[in-house]
């Protein structure tokens, strides 16, 4: 039998992983107000969809930017020929001003150090392409989102070894978690090339403190290594802070155009913000000329679809839209923010403070039999196929403590919502009593060698291959 | 008996003295293939480009594959069907929104099925396409280094028949690590690849200690311009299953046969194999760059006879997914079948209309080209106006078609040809009086020749 690669055999593509399970549950039974109001809510979709309507109304206003007509007049063929890899000029340009407006115009942002790809799933794996050889790691703070096991490992043959951050000071990244995942690393005979942070976080919804981004800046510049920031929820702060990029920390430690500045690589994209992951927009913003060019050519891979850049240069250009667009957006997802946190809140569970992003992330070790993963197995199986909701376990982004949930507000109605945290809020009374009895009969101590504990609830990314996983 | 080297992993350490954190290899290396003469050909005509009014003395691009002959037809055919402009729909764009969150890795039923209905309508039905079957990339350029991580491991090799596409170089190499053996076609036999050659190139391989994996093929052939026999495709199969490997065929100009009845698609052979062992092996590789016209919308697929690869591959397209809007407004263009066959047709009819011309005016010139049949080039032969037959001597003429007759062409050398003397000549990229131009040019300039 003629065989495949060694990427096709290994689980690389990550999607043995809840994260998708819980997608493929999803599918199965998807809810519907009117066709199928018992079905799933998805919630584990980190969709912004509380915007679009600002969007639709612009696109009515502005007819020319989607049917390839320039000033009424048809550029279809300029548009279907272009597939130069440095991108449409004029829709960079748009984009390194978006990116300046969201960071209230305080950084620059260089048309000519922008590479697109086709999201930022492609952006980042083209930086690791360009900045590791295989067998080569970055450190990633947990939890993190859990798509980088694939992005930035599957077909680099890059390693992943974790930041460990605990909830005993908001999952915040302390010096001593730098110091001791370099030294794991090491430890593991492995060359660190960088560390990879998302700002604002997924899965935690919150951004990172300028005492954290100094600390990565000081941090990279003693090890001498790089620094990748995907900051693809920039634009949806909206906690009373403001969003500080590591562009500012840059700035304001005055290392703008040093050696150390070369080392520091944003990553973005549409898809949030913007609510537009079917288009396919990401970007890589680099001040390394060797990188920029490199990540150019590699971009032949994943180009943005002329049609599409055309598109969103004319609607990132309407400054009266982006600036109307961003204040907007904010304020909705503030107050769905809101409505997720009261309505979990009312059932008894808490969440991390956030300020940020299209999810919360959220606290229900109480609801756990054991401090265990199986137990938040146990517990996220209740909760989809029982409660009907598809929420990301904790476990499924690396988080080191069992009980931790992301769940997401920004890819429903207000009535899902409020359906969603009905049944959230039933399944909790119901298992407060349940509870309460199962306890003093206190059988439910679980044997670690449970066949139902799946291999990728344990997986931590940066070990060997355990054997069975060929 | 020396000490073997040992190689550090990370050997560009040496400069850690200059606190230098070094790139990948991959990112310094220049697999990228962007310093060969193809790409600097590109250069001088970027710096100085012809136009028939504001530089008619400029270069004339004739080192681009792209077909322009047939936009007309494209453009008239989405005016009429959506006269209002919007995309999603009237008034105000609904659909839009579904649209723009749709990026689901399995692509667009609509346009899955719009696409297989295209390639079957190609091969005048004589293959039958299951959308299921369907995989989408931002391009063929994605298509082929996403099946050959794969098909195969950094180190193994792919056999490619020479003379071949510059691109393939980047493309099933630069980032996969995989390495390209070539199976070496010459003129003798019209650069047909023969049992002979096919062997030579795995005993190659082999003897280097290099795992193959596959053969790919470009059917019709880029930069030849000519389609492969149906004998060889079988021949080509009957190897792969021999030596079980893969085969990979780009079919990307399919649909720019001049005449369809001349096109075998390894798709018709394997159509009538029932042994699932065979079929596995098989992988077809689509774009709508060259037969639409389309190279900016990024639309590219692979189609696999295979689960196993389909599956991952669909996968893996999530770092190169195709745009939610352009499947959208190309998925009813595709499916309309009345347009789709009418569009094929007269595609056709002016490509072949352009190669004739091109050809006739060559021969005039005292030209002869290979005999084609399909694509957006010929395949012209100058071996006899080189002074040495060495890739220097061609590079050399190449520099003065370049600089003398402001003409871009492709030295067969980029294209890996073993042969001297050969170019590729676009046609389809430029106005007929563009291409009237340009064989002016080369008139002249064999006259010029033939006077000393």
């Amino acid at each position: 039998m003629k065989q495949l690669s060694t990427k096709v055999t290994s689980n690389g593509h990550g999607q043995d992983s809840s994260y998708f399970l819980g997608w493929e549950e999803y599918e199965k039974n998807p809810y519907d107000e009117i066709t199928n109001p018992n079905g799933m809510i998805q919630m584990g979709l980190a969709e912004n969809q509380l915007c679009f309507d600002l969007i639709e109304s612009w696109l009515a206003k502005n007819p020319d930017a989607a049917s390839l007509k320039r000033n009424g007049q048809s550029i279809f063929k300029e548009l279907a020929l272009f597939q130069d890899y440095h991108g449409m000029p004029e829709f960079k340009k748009a984009m390194a001003e978006f990116m300046e407006e969201i960071r209230g115009n305080r950084v620059t942002f260089d048309p000519k150090k922008i590479v697109l790809a086709a999201g930022s799933t492609s952006a980042n794996e083209t930086l690791i392409f360009c900045l590791a050889e295989p067998g080569d790691a970055f450190l990633l703070p947990t939890p993190y989102y859990p798509g980088f096991d694939r992005d930035l490992k599957w077909r680099t043959g890059a390693e992943i070894v974790p930041i460990h951050c605990s909830s005993s000071n908001g999952f915040q990244i302390t010096e001593a978690a730098l110091q001791q995942a370099y030294q794991q690393a090491q430890k593991l005979d492995l060359k660190v090339k960088g560390v990879l942070v998302t700002n604002p976080s997924n899965p935690l919804g919150t951004a990172l403190t300028r005492r954290e981004l100094n600390l990565l800046v000081d941090f990279i510049t003693s090890k001498n290594i790089h620094l990748i920031s995907d900051e693809i929820y920039s634009g949806t702060m909206f906690g009373f802070e403001q969003f500080i990029s590591v562009m500012d920390v840059l700035k304001d430690k005055k290392l703008e155009n040093t050696e150390v500045s070369k080392r520091v690589h944003v990553v973005y994209s549409l898809s949030k913000d913007l609510g537009l992951p079917g288009f396919r927009v990401g970007a890589i913003y680099s001040n390394d000329e060797m990188i920029v060019s490199a990540a150019t050519k590699m971009s032949s891979f994943g180009l943005v679809s002329s049609q599409t850049q055309y598109l969103l240069s004319a609607l990132l250009s309407d400054k009266k839209f982006t600036s109307q667009y961003l204040e907007e957006n904010q304020k909705r997802l503030k107050s769905r923010q809101r409505r997720l946190v009261s309505g979990l809140e009312a059932a008894g569970i808490t969440s991390l403070r956030s300020n940020a992003g299209l999810f919360c992330w959220v606290d229900m070790r109480h609801l756990l039999d054991t401090n265990t993963f199986e137990a938040e197995l146990e517990l996220w199986k209740k909760i989809v196929y029982n409660v009907k909701l598809n929420i990301s376990p904790g476990s499924s982004c690396h988080c080191t403590e069992p009980g931790w949930f992301r769940v997401c507000f920004a890819n429903m109605s207000e009535d899902t919502l409020d359906l969603a945290l009905k049944r959230l809020k039933t399944f909790v009374e119901s298992t407060d009593c349940g509870r309460m009895i199962s306890r003093s009969s206190h059988e439910r101590l679980k044997s670690l060698r449970k066949k139902t504990v799946s291999n990728w609830v344990f997986r931590v990314s940066w070990s060997d291959r355990v054997p069975d996983e060929r | 008996m020396g000490l073997p080297l040992m190689i550090e992993r990370s050997s560009n350490n040496n400069n850690n003295n200059n606190n230098v954190v070094e790139l990948s290899r991959v990112a310094v290396s220049d697999t990228h293939g962007e310093d060969s003469p193809y790409f600097a050909g590109w250069k001088a005509y970027d710096e100085n480009p012809y136009d028939e009014t504001h530089n008619p003395s400029g270069v004339i691009q004739m080192g681009l594959a792209e077909n322009q002959v047939s936009f007309d037809l494209l453009e008239t055919y989405l005016e009429k069907k959506n006269p209002e402009g919007s995309m999603w729909g009237s008034k105000g764009a609904p659909g839009f929104r579904e649209n723009a969150l749709f990026q689901d890795y399995h692509g667009l039923k609509t346009f899955r099925q719009a696409m297989a209905s295209f390639m079957e309508q190609i091969r005048g039905g004589k293959a039958r396409f299951d959308p299921d079957r369907i995989v989408l990339t931002a391009g063929a350029t994605a298509a082929n280094e996403l099946l050959t991580f794969i098909l195969a491991d950094p180190n193994d090799a792919l056999l490619v028949p020479t003379p071949y596409y510059p691109g393939f170089d980047r493309d099933l190499r630069w980032r996969t690590g995989v390495k390209i053996v070539p199976i070496h076609c010459d003129s003798s036999n019209n650069f047909q690849i023969t049992p002979e050659a096919l062997e030579s190139a795995y005993q190659t391989a082999r003897d280097a200690n290099i795992r193959v994996r596959g053969v790919l093929i470009t059917n019709p052939s880029n930069p030849l311009g000519a389609t492969v026999q149906k004998k060889v495709l079988e021949d080509l199969l009957d190897f792969c299953v021999r030596k079980n490997i893969h085969l990979v065929s780009d079919e990307i100009y399919s649909g720019s046969v001049f005449h369809a009845s001349e096109f075998t698609s390894v798709a018709e052979i394997v159509e009538n194999i029932d042994d699932v062992s065979v079929k596995e092996r098989v992988h077809i590789v689509y774009s709508l760059s060259k037969d639409l016209g389309l190279p900016g919308f990024r639309v590219g697929t692979i189609y696999s006879y295979n689960d196993n690869v389909v599956r991952t591959a669909r996968r893996m397209s999530s770092f190169t997914l195709v745009s939610s809007q352009t499947q959208h407004m190309l998925a009813s263009m595709l499916s309309d079948v009345e347009f789709t066959e009418k569009y094929i047709r007269i595609n056709r009819e002016r490509l072949r209309r352009r190669y004739e011309t091109i050809v006739e005016g060559l021969k005039k010139a005292g030209i002869e080209c290979l005999k084609g049949n399909a694509g957006l080039f010929c395949w012209m032969n100058l071996g006899f106006l080189l002074e040495k037959k060495t890739k220097d001597g061609e590079l050399q003429l190449w520099d003065v078609i370049l600089k003398e007759l402001k003409l871009n062409i492709s030295p067969g050398t980029s294209c890996h040809c073993s042969e001297f003397g050969w170019f590729r000549v676009c046609f389809a990229n430029m106005s007929e009086n563009t291409l009237e131009i340009a064989l002016k040019r080369i008139h002249e300039f064999m006259d010029r020749r033939r006077k000393f």
